[in-house]
Parts: structure tokens; sequence; C-alpha cells
């Protein structure tokens, strides 16, 4: 390739998508690095597909700039789509044709030559784990399977940039990890996108983040130093068997505690407590429960929606870099 | 081209590996059949497959929206239209494809009808210039036929429109030559011109005319650029 690898691989300038009067996306700009894996994090209608779709070339934007290799996604977006592989989120497949059959078609509107593609099809065939439907109906297979087609096609021809929208919904726990696994490995090699409404997804699998909401960028960050933004925002869910004015007071004393508020459930309160302090509470809420003696049936914490997220994130006092 | 030709071939597959080749292929024959036994059975009837050839142009209208209608419908329905749009492939050889393999599927319905020639032989001494010719005349109307529906698919994602549409669109084209009576004056030459009915004639007769193999070929050209301009309209709604 003549690419430079010191250019990023994906640049984003100040995307702007309007569909009728109503914008999708507004002024976005991001880079990805070669190698690197990029979540695109957001609640649903954030503009995650929307963005991805003008990446692919399926749409264009109405005004800013994407490249992807150097290539410009309007002008030269041929090119562009020899660059790409693409996991739409419905998974769009064939379902008359077995899997064999349809990723050599996939293979061959890509102008894989005839070896390439052969080589290729029994490679990916092995990588997601599809040797036993080889000649399966698409229509037959189950979510997860086709699922794994979808992935095969999308790094069947060894496309430099990955985009996937939501690779894991709709499929079982075991499977979300086993994809989750595979998108990990595709880092290094692939320049991945991918974009999901799951926080700890994005933590697990990539190194970058982009926090999009309302079709504009709140945050962009690695994982763990957003995690460590959003902190100290706790909450904690606590189930506890005794007199419940007490325990009310007891807990509104803890340092730390910002509110309670309080449901029975049975003849057992449960207990909601906002924390304000970035320590972890949890022992300081046993030890009060033991030595009083009471019950502690249930102690948890509880995540923050995304769009608690985004409200914080969207703070005007937050941190943002 | 090899993009067009992998697409031709794709559709083509899918097309024979479905009931709806073999339904398509058998009610054309039974009608040709018909039709064809029923010119031949007057007091003085010809050694010709004209009894067929005229009454095709009413089948065809039926029959080609069904072979066209899943072509682009389906895609759009199924999403695939966005993996097919995002591969390396231009909308023009994607419309090509299509076309060539509704363009297959129409020849496959027209191959059990050699039968009818055959015994035509047989039995007489035909002509052999209006058969080829008539045969020719009803692969360049067929042509147009499935552009039209072609077109129609890419308007809708959803089959059954798609049929219906094109239906609609190809029998109003059908009636104009009736209508064109009314019209009077230029205008009857004019809407005479425009029906894709009146065309046929002359190959049914036996007579190749230049000037109706252009007005088929320019209509599918227009009917298919239409129909990619209807794809490339999508990336940009």
């Amino acid at each position: 390739m003549q690419e430079n690898t010191d250019i990023p691989m994906i640049e984003v300038e100040d995307l702007t998508k309007y569909y009728g009067e109503y914008p999708a996306i507004e002024n976005i700009s991001f880079t990805v690095n070669r190698g690197e894996i990029l979540g695109f994090l957001g609640p649903n209608a954030a503009g995650k597909t929307t963005t991805m779709r003008i990446l692919t070339g399926f749409m264009p934007p109405t005004s800013g700039t994407a490249r992807i290799a150097g290539y410009d996604v309007v002008d030269q977006s041929l090119e562009v789509r020899r660059h790409i592989g693409y996991l739409p989120e419905t998974v769009p497949l064939y379902t008359e044709m077995g899997v064999i059959d349809y990723l050599d078609f996939m293979g061959r509107i890509r102008g894989m030559g005839k070896e390439w593609r052969q080589r290729r099809i029994s490679e990916v065939i092995d990588i997601c784990r599809l040797g036993d439907y080889r000649t399966s109906l698409i229509g037959k297979l189950s979510k997860g399977f086709r699922q794994r087609v979808g992935i095969a096609q999308a790094i069947l021809h060894e496309p430099e940039v990955l985009i996937m929208d939501e690779p894991t919904i709709g499929i079982d726990p075991i499977q979300v990890v086993e994809t989750r696994n595979l998108i990990k490995g595709f880092g290094g090699e692939h320049t991945v996108i991918l974009s999901t409404h799951i926080l700890p997804e994005v933590s697990m699998v990539c190194q970058r983040v982009i926090i999009i909401h309302e079709g504009q960028v709140v945050a962009v960050d690695r994982p763990d130093n957003l995690s460590e933004r959003l902190r100290g925002t706790e909450r904690l869910e606590v189930d506890i068997r005794g007199p419940s004015a007490d325990v009310m007071t007891a807990l509104r004393d803890l340092p730390g505690v910002q509110d309670v508020t309080r449901a029975d459930r049975d003849d057992v309160g449960v207990y909601r407590i906002e924390t304000t302090g970035s320590e972890d509470l949890r022992e300081a809420i046993s030890n009060l429960v033991l030595q009083r003696g009471w019950g502690l049936l249930r102690l948890q914490p509880i995540q923050m929606s995304l769009e608690e997220i985004f409200l914080r994130l969207t703070e005007p006092d937050s941190d943002r870099e | 081209m090899k993009n067009t030709i992998t697409i031709a071939w794709k559709e083509t597959r899918t097309y024979f590996a479905s009931p709806m080749a073999y339904i398509i292929m058998a009610v054309y024959a039974a009608l040709a059949a018909y039709y064809f036994v029923t010119s031949i059975s007057g007091a003085l009837p010809e050694a010709t497959i004209r009894g067929y050839i005229i009454p095709s142009t009413f089948i065809f209208t039926l029959l080609s929206p069904i072979i066209t209608m899943r072509l682009l419908a389906e895609e759009q329905k199924l999403g695939t239209l966005e993996l097919l749009m995002t591969a390396p492939v231009r909308d023009f050889e994607i419309v090509m494809g299509k076309f060539l393999a509704a363009m297959a599927s129409l020849l496959s319905i027209l191959v059990p009808t050699v039968y009818l020639v055959i015994m035509l032989t047989w039995f007489a001494t035909p002509d052999i210039g209006p058969i080829l010719s008539g045969y020719l005349g009803l692969v360049l109307f067929g042509m147009a036929t499935l552009s039209v529906g072609l077109l129609a698919s890419s308007l809708s994602g959803n089959q059954i429109v798609a049929a219906v549409l094109a239906m609609g669109i190809l029998l109003i084209l059908t009636v104009l030559d009736l209508a064109s009576t009314y019209a009077g004056g230029i205008f009857e030459v004019l809407v005479l011109q425009l029906s894709i009915t009146t065309h046929l004639e002359s190959f049914a007769r036996g007579v190749i005319d230049t000037h109706d193999i252009v007005y088929y070929a320019i209509f599918t050209t227009f009917m298919l650029f239409l129909t990619v301009r209807s794809l490339e309209s999508r990336r940009w709604r």
C-alpha cells in the first residue's frame, strides 16, 4: 500500500448530515490511527449509524469531509469501498444462499481473485467458526450464526478498515463474549470502528471511545480515563432488614453519602444511596449494618444509564479537555 | 463488467432455484400453445407463429413484472442493498447485472415454445424468416418490459407494489395504440409510435425495421438509466 503509516487511517472533519430539516449529526470530527479499535458509544438515534453510513460511502454528508486510508468518501468512493469491510446493524444477508456461496459472491464483487478468495473463505470460516455450516442456507441459521456470517463477509477481503454497527446486538451472552474477543483480535492488523450502546463493551474492546449524543461528540477519551471521570457518581442499592427510620438516619450520617431514598419490598427495606465522594462506601455500609445488628441482604452498585452518563459529561463543570 | 456478470450469475442461479421460474415457464408455454393452436385451426390456416407472437405482448406485460419484482425490491427489504452499494461496485453494474439475469429468465420461458416451431415445420413448410424475426421481436419487446419492471423494483421495497406498478405502466403503454385513434392528427402518429406494442407488429409479419429496433433499444436504455438514477438517489436521501 502506498499510504504513509503516519497519516491516520480515518479522518473525519466537521461531518454534518441533515435528514430534511433535522440534523442527524452535526460537526463531528475525529481521527482513528492505523490498528486502533475505536468505540462509538451513544444511545439509539445518536447518529452512530449515520456516521458509519457516510464512512462506508452509502450516503454522502451534507457538509464536511471524511477520508479513509487517504481517500475521500465522496470523491473517491470506489477506492474507499475497496478498503473497508462493513457489518451493518441488521446484518443483511441473502437468505436463500448457502454460506460458502454467499462468501464467494461477496469476494467476487470485491474483486478478489480465485486463489485469494478460496484461501480467505476457508480462513474466515475457521476464524468465525462456521465449519459445520459451510453449505447451510443462511436463512436457516440462527441469529448468532448469521452474525458470524456477517463478520466473515466483512473481514473476507482483508480490509484495512472494519466498520461494525452494533456487532453484539441481539445475540446470546456466550456469543457476545466470543464476538468481542474476535473483534479485539482484529485490532493491530485492522483499524476498527464499532458502535455500541453498552458502556462496558467499550472498555472491554476499545482503545479509545467517542461518545456521541444527539448528533454531537460529547467526549473522546480512553475508556479507563472515562471511567475515572465518571467515578464519584456511584450509586448503591442496599437491602437491609431493620427499623427503617434508624437505618435511614444511620445511612445518611455516613460520610460520603449524598442522599438516601427508600422503597419497601416485602418486609425488607430497599435503600438507594447516592454517593458524592470517589471512595467506595460498600465496606462502611456493611460494617454499619453489622454493628447495629441489622440484616444485610443485598449490596449492589448500580451502573449509571447512558443517558445519565451523557448528562454528566455535558455538565458545564465537568473537566472536559 | 466482471461485477455485472457476477451479479447476473448469482441472480440467475437464485431464479432457477425457485419454483417461480418453472411456473412462469409453464404458464407461458400453455398460453403460447393455446394461441398457436387457435391460429392454425381456421378454415385457411397459415403456417406462421404470428398466432402467439402478438398475444405475447399481453402475456409479457403480466409475466415480466413477476420476473423482475424481486430483483431490487428484495435487496431493499433485506437491507442487502446497503452491502452491495458499499462494495466496490458501480450502480450501473448492479443494474446491468440484474437486467442480464432478467433477460436470461425471459429467454428461458421462450425455450419451450421452440417445440411449437418444430411441430410447425414437421407438418407444414413455414417461411423461416418471419419465425426468426418474430422471436427477435419478442426478445426486444421482452427487454423493454423487463426494463420497466426493473425500474419499478428499484422504486419500492415491496415486491407486490413493484409488480403492480410495472404491470400498470406496461398496460398503459400497451393500450396507447388503441388510444391513438382518439388523439387525432399529429398526436395520433406520436401516441401510436410511443406504444410498445406497435413496434412488435412488423417483426411478427417478418419485417425487421431498424426504427423498431432503435425504438426498443432507446426505450430499454432509458428505463435502465432511470433505474440507475433511482438507485443513486438512495445515496442522496
